[in-house]
């Protein structure tokens, strides 16, 4: 029974690797170059979110992101919630109340614009997608909600693409309004650089370099992509600890349950 | 509140069951046949520490289930509604959707007043003073759903001058409050308040 | 399997019992005769119960939520992960269940080609069972489909066009199937429904799976009949159930390690760009579970070819009973099995692996080698096998693995060889 044991235990361990394994190099073909990489506050498996890398990250998100990505499955509620960027309901009232919704039909049939409320999804900044195309030169630029998720290595990869504009190396054709970027793949991209050294100021005197306003921003989609992230860890934290104790519970009761017959032969 | 109750509830529940099944299991089946020379063999605490570990897990576990049909967050951010009395004509009620339920924003006349007044309280079914539903006397703002099973009743109608619910045929007054059928309670008075002459917000 | 005759002790009991027998049946369940020499590759049947039963409770809860509409559709996920209260625990379980039931099942099927539990008396079971398997992809494709994610879109337009490999009526079975003429809205409501359907249609089939079990009873490590049931089996309660329980709870925390810490890891990013019928992602894959069937369609140069011989794949699983010769079931003393059992494994974890790649060079000529080893192995090896193999003389009974009086073990080896 033990040694049966030990190969199971062997087989449990190595297959969730091996399917890992595969999967991931599913999307390995791109020829990669190593992504920039820093500290993230919500990696691991106690992550968290730094609450004023969020603050600051919707800020930047703000002021810099939101004239050509929508967000659209964000509302101004979910700035209060908790772990979020935990505005205060007030703080968020205001954001909410900064920007003009459209709402209607009123009573007459028309449309009308009123200042947003909590329960608002963020305002878009184009009605359509084929608005946002016709905009920006046919290049769509991406809705911010689920971005991290749909990119391989989301948050790396997200965080080098925007510090990743270089002049393009000698003899590299490329066209008028579009740029170059060292991790974008096929190294062309219609976004121009955006961040640059005290593009916005920061309420908390936090100094504004590019590293810093890419790692807030980026911590601030990460959010968006997955709010829940800390109730799951500390869900799934409780949960395996659970599982070990009861484990170790039924594995004496079933040695106890089991020594009536193996004692017998 | 109420959710932190039903969990507590649920798992005291399960628990209470679990143990009582493992009793009654573990106490038959420890007894093993093959064990002729020895004697009932009690469950001891492993057992009993190992189910009602289980249990507890199952009861926490049925949690979220019952929990994701409780109204999810964006139900709950559309809890109040602004709405713009000022076109509102003497005498003339407006309907306006709040949670999912129409309320009644009536303005009132003069003479539908005092009558609302005048009544005593010792006809009412659930005695209710004018006053003490509208905050201002020329405003009715209420939920407009029957008390009895949830039909909305019609204005202008019914013995009384008021509403009148044409399901089961519950007659309100024109202070909303129940006169004459099945319904046991007044139209109910959603939370509101004004936040200028013209504008109320409900919620 | 020889039991006594079960009366319930009570008067109603008896009342209740003589009309509708679940009484007995839960007497039976309860002293159902196992073999005690099950060893842990026994309890992925009772970890694939359970995790049926997550997947059924998980998918009614998130059907209370998603829209299956190809405008909504995505947006009703988002919503769930979001505002739906615990939405995101219950998706993410029943996302990441699937995958441990495929782990799960294709455990269950290796344990059952290692020790032979398809063999006489047990073909029903199997038969059953590998039913269940094609039922299982079939409602896991579909479930991927429903988040309307980029991957969903072009998995349905790949898999659907399968059917246009068919001469004559190909095109009008893929409209039909799609209720238009492409993947769209039709498509995701319908596959939403059948989605809802057919784990319910497995849950049948896996009483009937155990039901064929009970017959024959189960299989063993060394592969021979009970002889004595008194000695060589223990009771299912609590014997079995308990040695069930521990090995689904190291199971559970696997699981858990998935869903709560590396939730994404087994999809794929591009299912979280909303399908866009305009735009094909550059490398589209199924989930990891369906890769080697994958890989052997791409590894044939002919649309229908690939079609056929991928299903062929599965259907030869089918025949496995007639197509093993062997009177030995398991590999323990089958020495020259056991080495081609797990070059078996190897291939189908290549065929996994290339299925990931993309078709071209050296992965394409892998692919075709693993794929025709892979039918080698059922077509060829096995019946071969059995004919020309020298299997280890066999012990008398299970709970004596030691070998026995040697008369009585030469006259049961000839027997075996034969």
């Amino acid at each position: 029974m033990q040694k049966k044991f030990k190969n199971i235990f062997k087989v449990l361990c190595i297959s969730p690797l091996l399917i890992i394994f595969i999967n991931l190099s599913v999307a390995a073909e791109v020829s990669r170059i190593d992504l920039l990489k820093t500290n993230w506050s919500f990696e691991g498996i106690f992550g968290k979110f730094d609450r004023s890398a969020l603050q600051r990250g919707y800020q930047v998100y703000n002021e810099a992101c939101s004239s050509c990505h929508s967000i659209q499955y964000l509302s101004y509620r979910n700035l209060t919630e908790k772990g979020g960027p935990e505005f205060s309901e007030e703080q968020a009232k205001e954001i909410a109340a900064s920007f003009e919704v459209m709402d209607g039909p009123n009573s007459e049939g028309e449309m009308f614009t009123r200042p947003g409320r909590l329960s608002d999804q963020f305002i878009k900044p184009y009605p359509n997608i084929e608005a946002a195309k016709f905009a920006n030169g046919g290049a769509y630029p991406p809705d911010m909600s689920v971005l991290v998720k749909a990119r391989k290595d989301g948050a790396n990869y997200i965080y080098s693409l925007i510090l990743g504009y270089e002049d393009p190396p000698a003899g590299f054709e490329i066209e008028d309004d579009v740029y170059y970027n060292k991790y974008m793949p096929g190294n062309q991209i219609k976004m121009p650089k955006v961040l640059n050294k005290g593009l916005v100021e920061y309420a908390d005197g936090t100094e504004a370099t590019e590293q810093q306003m890419a790692k807030d921003v980026v911590t601030f989609l990460t959010w968006a992509s997955e709010p829940h992230l800390e109730a799951r860890h500390k869900t799934g934290f409780k949960v395996i600890l659970y599982l070990l104790v009861l484990v170790a519970l039924v594995y004496f009761s079933m040695k106890k349950i089991w020594s009536r017959i193996e004692t017998k032969q | 509140m109420s959710s932190s109750y039903a969990v507590l509830t649920t798992i005291i529940i399960l628990l209470v069951l679990f143990l009582y099944l493992s009793w009654v299991f573990v106490s038959i089946k420890v007894v093993d046949k093959e064990q002729k020379g020895e004697t009932t063999e009690r469950r001891d605490f492993l057992f009993t520490a190992s189910y009602a570990l289980g249990a507890v897990g199952v009861g926490v576990v049925v949690w979220p289930l019952i929990d994701q049909m409780n109204p999810d967050a964006s139900v709950k951010a559309l809890a109040t509604t602004e709405v713009d009395i000022s076109k509102i004509g003497l005498g003339k009620t407006i309907t306006v959707l709040w949670r999912g339920k129409p309320v009644f924003i009536r303005r009132r006349t003069q003479e539908e007043i005092s009558k609302a007044k005048n009544v005593q309280l010792e006809e009412l079914k659930d005695p209710q003073k004018d006053e003490d539903r509208v905050k201002k006397p020329e405003w009715l703002i209420m939920t407009g759903v029957c008390t009895h099973l949830g039909c909305v009743p019609l204005g202008d109608k019914g013995d009384f001058g008021g509403w009148f619910c044409p399901c089961h045929g519950s007659h309100y007054d024109t202070s909303g409050r129940i006169r004459k059928g099945p319904a046991p309670t007044n139209l109910e008075i959603p939370k509101y308040e004004f936040v200028d002459n013209n504008t109320i917000k409900i919620g | 399997m020889s039991e006594e005759k079960y009366v319930p002790k009570s008067k109603l009991g008896q009342w209740f019992d003589s009309r509708l027998p679940l009484l007995t049946l839960a007497h039976h369940i309860n002293d159902y005769p196992t073999p005690k020499n099950l060893n842990y590759w026994w309890t992925f049947g009772g970890i694939l119960t359970f995790f049926l039963i997550v997947q059924i409770i998980t998918g009614l809860v998130l059907a209370m939520h998603y829209v299956a509409h190809a405008d909504l559709a995505f947006g009703s996920v988002e919503h769930i992960m979001r505002d739906v209260n615990y939405g995101w625990l219950i998706r993410y379980l029943h996302a990441n269940g699937s995958s441990m039931f495929f782990l799960a099942v294709y455990i269950h099927i290796f344990r059952a080609l290692f020790y032979g539990s398809y063999k006489a008396p047990r073909e029903m079971i199997w038969i059953i069972g590998m039913l269940i398997y094609m039922l299982m992809m079939a409602t896991a494709f579909m479930g991927y489909v429903l988040p309307w994610g980029q991957m969903s879109f072009w998995a349905a337009t790949v898999i659907t066009n399968l059917f246009s490999a068919i001469p004559l009526v190909g095109e009008s079975i893929t409209t039909w199937l799609w209720g238009g003429y492409a993947v769209g809205s039709p498509t995701l409501t319908r596959f939403f429904s059948l989605h809802y359907l057919m784990p319910f249609l497995i849950f049948g089939l896996v009483i009937l799976h155990i039901w064929a079990l009970h017959i024959p009873g189960n299989n063993n490590p060394v592969g021979i009949d009970i002889k004595q049931l008194s000695k060589e089996t223990v009771p299912f309660h609590p014997y079995i159930i308990i040695k069930d329980l521990y090995a689904l709870l190291i199971f559970l925390i696997i699981f858990s390690g998935f869903v709560f810490f590396v939730p994404n890891v087994l999809g794929h990013p591009d299912n979280y760009i909303e399908a866009n019928p305009m735009i094909t992602p550059t490398h589209i894959v199924p989930e990891w579970y369906l890769l080697p069937f994958y890989a052997i369609l791409r590894s044939i140069p002919d649309k229908l070819g690939g079609v056929v011989v991928m299903f062929a794949a599965v259907f030869i699983l089918m025949f496995l009973p007639w197509l093993d010769t062997s009177k030995v079931r398991s590999a323990v003393f089958r020495p020259l099995y056991k080495i081609f059992f797990w070059i078996l494994v190897i291939d189908v974890i290549v065929l996994g692996y290339i299925g990931a790649k993309p078709p071209e060079g050296m992965y394409l000529i892998i692919g075709r080698i693993a794929t025709i080893y892979y039918f080698v192995h059922f077509i060829l090896i096995m019946p071969i096998l059995g004919f020309k193999e020298k299997t280890k003389p066999l012990p008398l009974s299970i709970s004596d693995p030691v070998l026995g009086d040697e008369d009585k073990l030469s006259s049961e080896k000839t027997m075996n060889n034969r």
